[in-house]
């Protein structure tokens, strides 16, 4: 489950940064985390599928909420790098023109 | 276990040519200008140092949710014993290193195609002026 939603959050990611063409938002950096994170656990995947066999395909219903919230919270994490570096950046200068709004 | 290691240390590899390569080029272009049109080598690694570095830190993640990273020394859980430290190495072997090879393959088959559709414009291009 984890594999997938990390797969599914790189799909929506990169189809985000096809169409909107906005580079401002550095979604390349994000784009690049997900897929670097899906192809590891693709890895891992096959590793254990070679270990278990057709059991791997079989997880228990604990199992599966466990990995979908790990999955979830890994999409979360990397949106909330995204967001940090996207801040730092500010390519736009809009945390630099609040900040110094409130400075005057 | 601590598979993740492998491709974080690769990032830290790769990272630290990308700096040595961004130093030359920058002390490069004072003495000559490249009319080329293509992609420098220092951004696709910087391509690879994202997919590694991004990749490595999730995985983290994931191994702190399991329990198999601490705070403390020596940070993994697995090096409490000889056995579970064997274990690890092995892990380490096999799958940190099928996933270090699989990102650079995955980006050295990126890096082809940015490279061909970059050759396939420009000559688009260079056809386009041509004619008119």
């Amino acid at each position: 489950m984890t594999l997938l939603i990390t797969v599914y959050a790189a799909i929506a990611v990169t189809l985000i940064w096809y169409f909107k063409q906005d580079h401002s938002l550095r979604l390349g950096v994000l784009c690049f985390m997900y897929w670097g994170a899906a192809i590891m656990w693709l890895v891992d995947a096959i590793f254990e599928y070679a270990d278990m066999g057709s059991e791997y395909f079989e997880p228990s219903a604990k199992e599966m909420l466990n990995d979908s919230f790990l999955g979830l919270s890994v999409v979360a994490l990397g949106l909330v790098i995204w967001l940090i570096i996207l801040l730092i950046k500010d390519p736009k200068g809009t945390v630099r023109d609040s900040l110094k709004r409130q400075a005057k | 276990m601590a598979c993740f290691l492998v491709s974080a240390a690769e990032a830290v590899v790769v990272s630290a040519v990308n700096r040595r390569m961004e130093l030359t080029k920058a002390q490069e272009k004072h003495t000559e200008e490249v009319e080329v049109v293509k992609i420098p080598v220092s951004v696709k690694l910087k391509w690879l140092t994202r997919m590694l570095t991004g990749g490595s830190f999730l995985l983290a993640f994931e191994h702190v949710w399991h329990g198999e990273v601490t705070a403390w020394f020596p940070f993994l859980t697995a090096m409490s014993s000889a056995a579970d430290r064997a274990e690890m190495f092995k892990e380490m072997a096999t799958v940190g290193v099928g996933m270090a090879i699989l990102i650079t393959a995955v980006w050295g088959a990126v890096c082809v195609a940015a490279d061909a559709i970059i050759k396939r414009s420009s000559s688009e291009t260079k056809i386009e002026s041509e004619r008119s």
